[in-house]
């Protein structure tokens, strides 16, 4: 019981993504409001980068950047061991960039939407669309 | 509705907790995400391409293609933007505001009446109240080119310290954002059109593919910048390196302006006047 338990609470970091990803699914799903849902899918986007970054830490490592990586002949000290994965960051670093670029265009969307029906609400919207 | 949404989120993280034994423990170093591609990248980043930063290296070098594609994104949700959102057709309002610059008294202008345009003395504004702080002004003012220098610093130096083109060129999109909001998006437009920046932004995705297209031209694969040695005149792992930069710039004048075009037809609604 001990070891289960131990091994749930030495993987705080997928709990932490497990919380987000809920929070912004249900405010996807629940919320009626664009802005909201919009808010929403920004942090389920938060917690799927929280979730690569986690996964490429090792413990006592440092960042991807080599210490003596000048020259030919630097690489052979090179170890995998002392750096952490640079693979999750490149990804998340291009992800975050593309997240705010989505972001801006569901803004645009938001923006348009409003101009059109004066409301922002899902039910008004639908009202309106319904209404001949 | 609210009811199902709870029972689907409550399955959902059920079944993410559920699978929650089978993840690698937290920093573990034998986690199968870490053993397999990455310990290339580590060892022989540096001695391929000559970027101790190897983030930098894995971004436009290993993984070219993806980066060049995300740019492509970022272009398309400028553009997206633009077309969503701008409106050229102005409604000529009834009466006119302006402002004059050195008291800060505001005109109201009725129909028919003569305006002050193209005098140097008055602004055109929108609304009747337009915020206007000469202390906020000239903080952001000071602020604005270091920041802007600071962008340069990050995408130049993306090699050896944690940056590039994606950081940089957010960071100086930002110092123009915040130029616009400390000003307004007149003042911006007269340093950067919209046009300049649509078209900055598709010479940064130009350059990306271009220096691709070079390579395979060269006699390389696409994206191969160890083809571009002889061009530069240095041997094929500075070539890389050197490519890593080129690539680098594409993607900072590619975010920047996206940056700048997002915040343009967002803050104004398309309209582009006086905007926040």
């Amino acid at each position: 019981m001990e070891a289960i338990l131990s091994s749930f609470l030495t993987k705080y970091n997928y709990w932490v993504f497990i919380g987000l990803v809920m929070i912004g699914m249900y405010a996807l799903i629940a919320k009626r409001n664009l802005v909201k849902k919009i808010i929403g899918m920004n942090i389920f986007q938060t917690a799927v980068i929280l979730f690569y970054v986690s996964i490429g830490a090792k413990q006592g490592s440092t960042i991807p950047i080599l210490d003596s990586g000048h020259g030919h002949d630097a690489h052979h000290a090179v170890q995998a061991i002392d750096y952490i994965n640079p693979l999750p960051h490149v990804l998340m670093l291009t992800a975050i960039v593309v997240s705010v670029a989505t972001l801006g265009v569901a803004l645009a969307l938001a923006i348009k939407v409003h101009q059109q029906y004066g409301t922002l609400e899902e039910d008004e919207i639908a009202a309106q669309i319904d209404k001949p | 509705m609210r009811f199902i949404a709870l029972i689907t989120i409550l399955l959902m993280g059920g079944l993410l907790f559920y699978g929650l034994p089978d993840f690698p423990d937290w920093g573990d170093p034998a986690s199968p995400a870490s053993t397999h591609v990455s310990p290339y990248y580590i060892e022989h980043g540096a001695a391929d391409t000559h970027a101790p930063n190897i983030v930098t290296a894995v971004l436009a070098d290993y993984r070219g293609y993806d980066t060049m594609f995300e740019t492509a994104v970022i272009f398309s949700a400028g553009l997206a933007c633009f077309f969503l959102l701008r409106t050229f057709r102005q409604k000529s309002a009834e009466t006119k505001l302006y402002r004059h610059i050195p008291t800060g008294v505001t005109l109201r202008i009725e129909k028919g009446g003569k305006t002050p345009a193209g005098s140097e003395e008055f602004e055109p504004i929108d609304s009747h109240w337009v915020p206007y702080d000469m202390i906020i002004n000239m903080t952001c003012r000071l602020i604005v080119p270091f920041v802007q220098l600071f962008a340069l610093y990050v995408i130049a130096h993306g090699h050896y310290s944690p940056g590039g083109g994606f950081q940089g060129g957010v960071i100086f999109g930002a110092a123009i954002i915040l130029f616009a909001i400390s000003h307004d998006l007149r003042s911006v437009f007269r340093r950067l059109q919209e046009k300049t920046a649509i078209l900055l932004s598709a010479a940064g995705v130009l350059i990306y593919a271009g220096t691709g297209v070079l390579c395979l031209i060269l006699g390389g694969n696409f994206l191969d910048y160890s083809r571009l040695a002889g061009l530069l005149g240095v041997d094929a792992v500075m070539a890389r390196s050197h490519g890593i930069l080129i690539v680098e710039i594409g993607v900072g004048l590619a975010v920047m302006a996206v940056m700048v075009m997002l915040y343009y037809n967002l803050s104004s609604a398309g309209r582009h006047d006086e905007g926040l």
